[in-house]
């Protein structure tokens, strides 16, 4: 299955004088595992934020293919663009960190449970079926990521790799069809980033839902991806599986300078 | 299901214990006119105070602005009960003021609530600036010499019980999907964005939300005190919510309630001290604030599921 999930064509992004992403197409396909790479500063966070329509783009056309149709995603709100199904987690964890660990994934329903102002405030039946269903299926989701213990836990008291999976629980509760993780295994030892490579597979398998990754740590990209993008400079600079980068000159040149 | 029962029935039970306290105390003469005049003052600053918690505390929008909803509310109940001095006249003038009070936010709140922090909360400052000087300057309104006479149709039973409403009705908003996604916009804007909340249209409901519950106190207020000016919903009535709002804590209906009713005794107490009221009174503030810089309770929330779930916790025979 390669039919197509969301294609960037020939996107720019201009900070004033500052190209930090120029002319870069991608594309990424349904249940795919796709990951980005690249030297720090190549424009890969800020390819995020411009897909996921955090930062406007210069130019360039954003679409997406879903069973509804197609759907361009170009000058929409990050909200709009998450529930149209683009979920993320952010490079420094962006908890909602004084509230619960279950009301951080509830909140992610929100959208996906309709109570009603009135049935909310006062209290009839629909707004406890509303929010029973809804605090069933977000421990349920808990349950899966082992999150169950410290589900009543305010989320900036978790240990910090449970932190980044708790985002990624997150993420998944506003069932996207495209998950974009920036990097995920920052700040993680090996031990942790082990688990993540687990986690990121079985949810691969498990969602059915696209993944794309961004990631310094190559033990887990070149274990995890089918397909990789390489950065540099806010260009894009090669493109291929894992075991073709490895061998592509520019992209040993990228990372380590030419030969001498 | 049944366990929300006997929760909601055990806040019922309260409710109705303290109004038949109050009411037992009014009936054997320990409350005279003094004191019922500050039970009820309480409590329509606790409606107040209740309303700016959730624009502040829960959606993180900090408005400066609630005297000039509270004031929509007043001059609304004030107006029209003149022509029409019958308890439903005072609550459809209510509905009126709730009404309007609702509009004139949504017109205030679309353009100033993107913007933070102190801008918003001077860019609300000016906006019930702008409603108080439009009362100073209309005819119906009797300009800066305010309305007086106005029917007296409310008394501590009616602000008793229009409190509870409002608190239950802001409690509930706040324990549903709705004040989830508000404190998802305080916790973290791009977050919440990121997670599908459109967080414009939230903090407008919250601020909205607010407005229409200060439209309420006004109405309360003009019904009760029967005498209103536009020099009564300056800055300063902003900041004297403001400050039962903050010393409470930020975030803690809980806190609200305790400091509305501190607050409101303290005042009473004093008054007997005449022009040092003002300096002790401030210093109270200044002391609890060194003190308790996070609000007497923070956000600690009072609950009796607490108790329930602790029950819960010891081993049962069955």
């Amino acid at each position: 299955m390669t039919s197509p999930l969301l294609t960037a064509q020939q996107l720019v992004k201009n900070f004033g004088g500052l190209t930090a992403v120029a002319n870069v197409s991608v594309h990424f396909d349904q249940n795919e595992l796709v990951g980005l790479i690249g030297p720090n500063g190549a424009g890969k966070t800020t390819l995020f934020n411009l897909l996921t329509g955090e930062t406007p783009v210069t130019s360039g056309a954003i679409t997406l293919y879903t069973d509804q149709g197609v759907q361009s995603l170009n000058g929409k709100r990050p909200a709009q663009i998450a529930q149209a199904g683009l979920s993320r987690t952010f490079q420094n964890i962006r908890l909602f960190k004084e509230l619960s660990v279950l009301d951080n994934v509830r909140i992610a329903m929100t959208n996906h449970y309709h109570d009603g102002f009135l049935a909310s405030v006062f209290r009839t039946p629909k707004f406890y079926r509303t929010e029973a269903a809804m605090t069933t299926a977000a421990r349920d989701l808990l349950a899966i990521f082992d999150l169950t213990d410290v589900a009543d836990q305010p989320a900036k008291n978790l240990p910090y790799g449970t932190q980044r999976r708790l985002e990624i629980v997150r993420a998944l509760a506003t069932k996207p069809k495209l998950l974009f993780l920036d990097e995920p295994a920052a700040g993680m030892n090996p031990e942790e980033t082990a688990d993540l490579t687990r986690l990121i597979r079985q949810i691969q398998r498990d969602f059915h839902i696209t993944i794309v990754l961004i990631e310094h740590d190559m033990s887990l990209v070149m274990n995890v991806v089918e397909r990789l993008y390489v950065l540099e400079h806010g260009a894009l600079l090669a493109e291929g599986t894992p075991a073709d980068i490895q061998q592509n000159p520019d992209v040993i040149r990228a990372y380590l300078g030419d030969e001498a | 299901m049944k366990a929300n029962l006997k929760y909601n029935l055990t806040w019922l039970g309260v409710m109705v214990l303290v109004f038949g306290l109050i009411d037992a105390c009014e009936f054997l003469g320990i409350i005279n006119a003094f004191i019922e005049n500050m039970l009820v003052t309480i409590g329509i600053n606790i409606i107040l105070a209740t309303g700016l918690n959730l624009i502040i505390g829960f959606s993180g929008q900090f408005s400066l602005g609630h005297a000039g909803f509270m004031a929509i509310g007043a001059y609304a109940t004030g107006i029209m009960t003149q022509n029409m001095a019958t308890p439903l006249g005072f609550y459809l003038s209510m509905g009126v003021g709730i009404v309007i009070a609702m509009v004139a936010a949504l017109i205030v709140g679309i353009p100033t609530l993107r913007l933070r922090g102190d801008y918003l909360a001077i860019a609300t400052m000016g906006a019930a600036e702008i409603i108080r000087i439009l009362i100073n300057n209309f005819k119906i309104t009797n300009g800066a010499a305010g309305l007086f006479n106005i029917p007296p149709l409310v008394t501590w039973a009616t602000v008793y019980v229009l409190m509870c409403l409002t608190t239950i009705i802001t409690v509930n908003f706040i324990h549903s999907r709705s004040g989830r996604a508000v404190m998802a916009v305080r916790e973290d804007e791009i977050a919440a964005e990121a997670m599908g909340i459109n967080t414009t249209r939230w903090k407008l409901i919250a601020f909205v939300f607010g407005a229409g519950t200060a439209a309420i106190g006004g109405s309360l207020h003009a019904a009760y005190i029967q005498t209103i000016a536009p020099g009564d919903f300056n800055i300063m009535a902003s900041i004297a919510i403001l400050i039962i709002v903050v010393l409470g804590g930020v975030g803690s209906i809980t806190g609200t309630f305790v400091a509305a009713i501190v607050l409101g005794a303290l005042d009473t107490i004093l008054q007997n001290f005449g022009t040092l009221r003002m300096i002790i009174y401030s210093l109270a503030l200044i002391l609890i604030m060194i003190f308790k810089p996070a609000g007497l309770l923070g956000n600690w929330e009072f609950s009796f599921k607490r108790f329930g779930r602790t029950r819960k916790e010891v081993p049962t025979h069955d």
